[in-house]
């Protein structure tokens, strides 16, 4: 009998967890599937399937545009972020050098700046490069996040690789570069899918300098697009079209990570017990 | 001959860093202290560049006697206020329902693998999602938040939840727990996996109960991987913007000092004095990461190679 009461207790503590986890996006898509005011009427359960929340989204604003956007900037952001850091990585992780504690802590030390902190002064250098509302300002920007992060997330995986293989190619005369990019590269793949996904989630979610560096609707991303989407007045918020632009943009990513789960907390811990 | 390889070896360490060093420079450095430096100017947004040095006038300063500057500004006290109860507490139930979370999940049962992946989805919902989606479940006269707590009798009538000066910075922080929780139980996750179970047999064994299991077996030997992720969690709510800025705008009751810095910055184009803002927080954040680095130098030395 108590068993069957701890299993039951056991249970409803699952239940609990996932209804609070999940409930908050199940009721976003809820709400963008409903069509005009029915989308203030409170319910609990799917009352209709109205797409005309989805059609407003992408014709009453440029929101196809700010998702290419987000692509774009993301996608470099991953290139730049991860073709600097295997390099980095390489040199941190395999190699002995004075000095190379305090390049790690600087490292780490770069990753928990605060944002607001290099605002002015990244604002500046985007003005002085010309590129203030170019979303080249942003991949730029990025990368004050993205590259401390996959340098120090490479860094580990590469520490675990085995030195065999590297000590065999050694003597056959391979280069450091030929070592990089024909022995680790290989090996470290897992390692880029993962930390190339992280950095690419960090990038598509950026928000503050987003909102700053640029000005004109067609240059925004996501979700600088999202929290700007305005009705008549400030009482009139179109909740429904803020809802519909929430799920399309977070669907993809949500498929993304239940596809690469393993690999992504494997990331996220490697990013931070260790470090 | 050997320490002529390692020399050659160590000189392209060098060449493969050079490139990534340089971008962090430039991104990095160079903005950081370009802050520090307008920090010490009259520096505006809509005449930029032309600007001139005042030393620490925007810090404090005095004048006929009135003291002005950002430590004579009550509002930036609040922010101070408003982030560190921001940060505290939201970290603190972050930590308690990360700990219960990966708890469930180190158990086994029939459908582990799907509930672990559900874990993961507030975490990956973008920002600036998760907080429209909070605001919208907490509108006051939409909301579902108080129609359910009306229809359950917990309310006479609806709360407004944002727009009260009580009750909005508690919101936020409700919304930033829910975002941040699964970051913390994966953490304490990777870490419970790792503890010896033969310990575990003994306790069993000797019919000790699991709470007492808990608090003089598990958690002592998780305390390491936890202070580490609650250290990074709580610099990490130091620097709040978000979540604050899109579910309350610039609103006093949950100004943080994130806020308040790109508020002088942008809304009020003071350069200069937001710069001064932000190289507070810098340096609030920086005595953390210290603290945090000397935490986690044990395990960074173990490894080296």
């Amino acid at each position: 009998m108590t068993r069957l009461l701890k299993g039951a207790g056991f249970w409803l503590l699952v239940a609990a967890i996932l209804f609070y986890l999940l409930f908050p996006f199940y009721y976003a898509v809820l709400t963008s599937l409903k069509s005009g005011s029915a989308v203030f009427q409170v319910s609990y359960w799917p009352t209709e399937l109205d797409f005309s929340n989805y059609v407003r989204v992408f014709t009453e604003q440029p929101f196809a545009r700010n998702i290419l956007n987000s692509l774009l900037v993301s996608f470099a952001v991953v290139a730049l972020s991860l073709s600097l850091g295997l390099g980095a990585a390489f040199a941190l992780g395999r190699v002995r050098f004075r000095g190379r504690s305090t390049l790690l802590l600087t490292i780490l030390g770069v990753s928990m700046f605060p944002q607001v902190a290099v605002l002015s002064g990244m604002f500046e250098l985007v003005r002085g490069l010309g590129l203030y509302n170019n979303l080249l300002s942003l991949v730029l920007s990025y990368l004050i996040f993205t590259l401390p992060f996959t340098v120090w997330v490479l860094t580990t995986f590469m520490r675990n690789l085995p030195g065999e293989i590297e000590e065999a190619a050694i003597l056959e005369g391979a280069t450091p570069f030929v070592l990089v990019t024909r022995i680790f590269l290989p090996l470290l793949w897992p390692a880029m899918v993962t930390t190339g996904l992280l950095a690419f989630i960090v990038a598509w979610n950026e928000f503050l300098f987003a909102l700053t560096f640029t000005l004109t609707n067609t240059q925004r991303t996501v979700p600088v697009a999202i929290a700007l989407i305005t009705g008549g007045s400030e009482h009139e918020l179109p909740w429904g079209n803020i809802m519909a632009a929430s799920v399309t943009v977070t669907v993809p990513l949500i498929l993304l990570v239940l596809v690469f789960q393993r690999r992504l907390v494997a990331g996220l811990t490697a990013g931070a017990v260790k470090g | 001959m050997t320490s002529d390889l390692t020399r050659a070896r160590i000189r392209s360490a060098w060449l493969f860093l050079a490139p990534m060093l340089l971008v962090l420079a430039l991104v990095a450095a160079w903005p950081l202290a370009r802050t520090f430096y307008f920090s010490l100017t009259d520096a505006e947004l809509s005449r930029f560049g032309d600007y001139g040095f005042i030393g620490l006038e925007n810090f404090l300063a005095e004048s006929r006697g009135v003291t002005y500057g950002i430590l004579a500004d009550p509002l930036w006290w609040v922010a101070v206020k408003n982030t560190l109860l921001f940060a505290l507490v939201s970290v603190f139930f972050e930590t308690v329902f990360g700990v219960i979370i990966a708890l469930v999940l180190n158990a086994s049962f029939p459908g582990r693998a799907l509930m672990r992946a559900a874990v993961l989805i507030p975490w990956a919902i973008p920002t600036v999602v998760s907080a429209k989606m909070w605001a919208w479940m907490l509108h006051d006269q939409f909301g579902i938040v108080n129609d359910a707590l009306l229809r359950l009798g917990l309310i006479s009538a609806p709360v407004a939840w944002l727009a009260s000066s009580d009750l909005a910075l508690w919101s936020v922080v409700a919304v930033d727990v829910w975002k941040t929780t699964p970051f913390v139980a994966l953490m304490v996750l990777a870490a419970l996996q790792m503890l010896p179970r033969d310990c575990y047999e003994a306790a069993r064994v000797d019919g000790i109960h699991p709470v007492r299991v808990f608090f003089h077996v598990t958690l002592p030997l998780i305390k390491p991987a936890l202070i580490v992720a609650v250290i990074f969690r709580l610099l990490d709510a130091m620097r709040v913007f978000d979540i604050v800025y899109i579910m309350t705008g610039n609103a006093e009751a949950t100004m943080t000092m994130s806020v308040y810095a790109r508020q002088q910055f942008v809304d009020f184009q003071d350069v200069g004095f937001g710069s001064a803002a932000s190289t507070l927080l810098f340096a609030a954040i920086a005595l953390l990461t210290v603290i945090y680095l000397m935490a986690t130098r044990a395990d960074l030395g173990g490894r080296a190679r």
